[in-house]
């Protein structure tokens, strides 16, 4: 019992002690006497499991974080937009270098495989934990599984000695690896958030991509004479959705929104006039019927493919969109990246983006080889492996000029790289979706209901402000605030 | 004496014969439920090995959980319709397929080609819940390439424009589960009933002719009686399957786990499994598996009392 003991700080103050408890269970009958053995049982396994993990190498400047030559490195990583090829190019790499032999786990279903090999406590060494299935960060944090990963961040670079691997990085990537006040997942993938249209079909109509939300409106209207849909969204995933009404209220309140709500603010959504113009701007679609028919009930590829097909002109999603519909796309499309439309008055320019780390990498505190974990990140972040990341994955990393300029991007991508020097230090970037799962699921279920109108923008409103309300009783709330 | 003896060791031999499966069975089975009872009195995150004891907060947080409880009604209801709906579709065409049928032999006959009928009927079944929820992923697509939509707009019925968004209709959804789920049961218990009558001796049917019986009498006078265990034993099946409904209803419909929109789909398994995975509030969770237990062994119990009958023989 001594771990859940140590533990007793999560519960709170006015919780009964453990002879109540016991009296309590007693009364109700049977379970004591079994419950207890099997947590002991689960404590004193997982206490084992700590002190195998010291590494008896020597730690060296070229060897950071004591790496033994030989051993064995357990990679799992997501198969999701980017494939895998990438992760067997850099374990070949690695398995050079420090002579280990790689076992490689590629699935979407992270949580259904590595749950259990969390609580048994022999997780893997490297974890690319992303994807619908993902094991939320916030939980894993809250179980104390994630190993610090600051001590990657404080290594040398490989590819410059003399610097820190943390003066290498995209900024926003520490800050969006930072969980409970600790850097914990190495968010790898440098990621732009906003709609996406056809070069192609805009030509063809002559619409010029809209700056401003009544530019925005009228080439919707344009659309819909046309016979198509203005806006597509991935209704069965209302997450992409409330990336266009939360990137409205950052651009129209200015950073101070944004904070508002990770912060949980009380006034984050209620008596806030801006959230309330950009919710009501998003169901000003729904009412003058512009979005594109059916989309609410689609998936993410159906109605990606629907918006490849000419169906709809714009749809809302991040960089990965490129890849993720890299067959469905008509060779001539010529994909175009499209910052949110302005509403008037906004505190941010045009130019600004939701701009990020995504794609989280993290080592287990009780990984078996965790010092080959740490390294596997630190090679991550050089040069050599950044550009095998982008030439397989087709995307961006967070190392600063990471790829060599002789690869040759997507329209897409290039555009999103345009859009992301016009914006320069104006981007931004949520994070209560990591910190607060639910909060998240939340919000997407009242935006659902909006889409499909059954529920007004004031509605909206007061379900979100609930929603953050709620969060304020999380336990890590209190760690997870940013200035 | 001999006799004592012998009968002792038989008891000795039967208990060695029962000893490996019961222990199997006290390890895979009782232990886990047992498991899932202690940890449904702390907040285990389900994806660390620590946790603290919270006692029954967990089962008083379940009854505030409007969520949960949304979710305990939407099983109630098909908890009443899957099995009724499909016993009753599963009755009408098993009596057809095995007496419906007119003429020489004076009614005992099914219709014609009743045995290709049986394996056409019995096809659904064959099909894997995971592809069930593809297939009728297709038909209720929310847009028209929809199979309902495509015709209903062909017919005219709806307008291309607004399509029915059939999943995510918060007055359908539930519905629209509840067709998948009888569509793929009605073969299989067809055939069961269909079993159950051939097995029903032809005099019995003969003689009800004889005394003038019609087609309907003879069915809720002989045919019904005689296949009450059948009827039975699939209300009970059935009656545990509306209480799951965890792969269609979170992979057709929307959220994590399914249950949307807004939760109108909501089963005790997705949120269950939200809760396990995704919000990492294991503890929660197992209560919630505590009772789901609980509800379905009270359910099963009342089922079969509810139709116990005298048993015919023949």
């Amino acid at each position: 019992m001594g771990s859940t003991s140590a533990h007793g700080e999560n519960s709170n103050g006015e919780g009964f002690g453990r002879r109540d408890l016991i009296k309590r269970s007693a009364a109700l009958g049977l379970i004591v006497v079994p419950t207890m053995s099997f947590l002991s049982a689960c404590a004193s396994g997982s206490d084992e499991t700590t002190k195998g993990n010291e590494s008896k190498v020597a730690v060296t400047k070229e060897n950071p974080f004591g790496v033994a030559k030989g051993g064995k490195l357990d990679v799992v990583v997501f198969k999701g937009g980017y494939g895998d090829d990438y992760a067997k190019a850099w374990e070949a790499a690695f398995d050079k270098k420090w002579g280990t032999t790689s076992s490689h786990l590629s699935t979407q279903e992270i949580t259904s495989k590595l749950q259990p090999r969390f609580n048994g406590g022999n997780p893997p060494d490297v974890v690319d934990d992303s994807g619908a299935q993902q094991i939320k960060l916030d939980v894993l944090a809250k179980g104390n599984q994630l190993a610090d990963l600051t001590v990657v961040l404080d290594a040398p670079s490989l590819d410059d000695p003399a610097k820190k691997v943390r003066d290498t990085l995209m900024p926003g990537t520490i800050e969006g690896g930072m969980i409970g006040g600790k850097f914990v997942a190495l968010q790898y993938v440098y990621t732009v958030w906003g709609l996406w249209y056809s070069g192609k079909l805009f030509k063809e109509k002559g619409w010029t991509a809209p700056k401003t939300w009544p530019e925005f409106m009228d080439i919707c209207q344009k659309a819909k004479a046309a016979g198509i849909g203005g806006l597509a969204h991935q209704g069965k995933y209302p997450y992409y959705i409330n990336v266009a009404i939360m990137d409205l209220i950052a651009k129209k309140g200015g950073l101070d929104a944004m904070k508002a709500i990770d912060n949980l603010e009380p006034n984050a959504f209620a008596n806030n006039p801006v959230a309330l113009e950009a919710v009501e701007a998003i169901y000003e679609i729904v009412e003058k019927d512009l979005l594109m028919a059916g989309t609410n009930g689609l998936t993410h590829t159906e109605s990606q493919t629907q918006w490849n097909q000419g169906k709809a002109a714009f749809i809302t999603s991040g960089s990965w969109l490129e890849n993720e519909q890299l067959k469905q796309t008509p060779d001539d499309f010529d994909m175009q990246f499209l910052p949110m439309p302005v509403l008037p008055g906004s505190k941010l320019p045009f130019e600004a983006i939701r701009a990020g780390a995504g794609e989280p990498f993290i080592v287990p505190e009780k990984a078996a080889n965790k010092a080959g974990g740490l390294e596997f990140l630190r090679s991550m972040l050089s040069r050599e492996w950044s550009t095998l990341f982008a030439q397989q994955a087709n995307s961006l990393t967070v190392l600063k000029d990471g790829v060599d300029p002789a690869v040759k991007l997507r329209p897409g991508t290039q555009s999103a790289v345009a859009a992301l020097k016009a914006a320069g230090d104006n981007t931004f970037n949520y994070r209560y979706g990591d910190w607060y799962s639910e909060m998240g699921t939340e919000l997407e279920n009242a935006s659902n209901e909006l889409m499909a109108k059954r529920i007004q923008p004031k509605e909206w409103i007061k379900r979100a402000q609930a929603a953050v309300d709620k969060a304020t009783k999380d336990p890590n709330a209190k760690n997870n605030k940013r200035s | 004496m001999s006799h004592v003896a012998n009968s002792k060791g038989r008891g000795g031999f039967i208990a060695g014969f029962l000893i490996l499966p019961l222990a199997l069975y006290l390890t895979f089975v009782i232990w886990p439920y047992i498991q899932t009872f202690g940890y449904s009195f702390t907040n285990w995150t389900g994806q660390s090995p620590t946790f603290d004891f919270v006692g029954l907060d967990n089962y008083s947080a379940l009854m505030k959980d409007e969520v949960f409880r949304g979710a305990l009604l939407h099983n109630l209801l098909l908890l009443v319709f899957v099995p009724t709906i499909t016993i009753l579709i599963a009755l009408f065409f098993a009596f057809m397929l095995n007496a419906g049928g007119r003429g020489g032999a004076g009614g005992v006959q099914g219709v014609a080609g009743s045995a290709l009928y049986k394996v056409i009927y019995f096809f659904p079944q064959v099909l894997s819940l995971a592809i069930l929820a593809v297939l009728f992923g297709a038909v209720y697509r929310s847009d028209e390439g929809g199979l309902l939509n495509g015709f209903l707009t062909k017919l005219g019925l709806v307008d291309p424009a607004h399509p029915i968004e059939w999943l995510n209709e918060p007055n359908f959804v539930l519905w629209c589960l509840l067709l998948v789920v009888v569509w793929h049961g009605v073969g299989f218990y067809l055939v069961l009933f269909s079993a159950a009558m051939q097995s029903i001796p032809k005099d019995i049917y003969e003689a009800a002719l004889l005394d003038g019986a019609k087609r309907a009498q003879t069915f809720f006078k002989v045919t019904l009686p005689l296949l009450w265990d059948s009827v039975q034993t699939s209300a009970v099946y059935l009656g545990i399957a509306a209480m799951d409904m965890f792969v269609l209803v979170s992979t057709m419909t929307s959220g994590q786990f399914g249950g949307g929109p807004d939760h109108h789909s909501e089963v005790m398994a997705t949120v269950l499994m939200r809760n396990f995975l995704y919000f990492g509030k294991a503890g929660y969770a197992c209560a919630m598996g505590v009772v789901m237990l609980v509800l379905t062994l009270i359910l099963s119990a009342i089922t079969l009392r509810a139709t116990r009958r005298e048993h015919v023989e023949f």
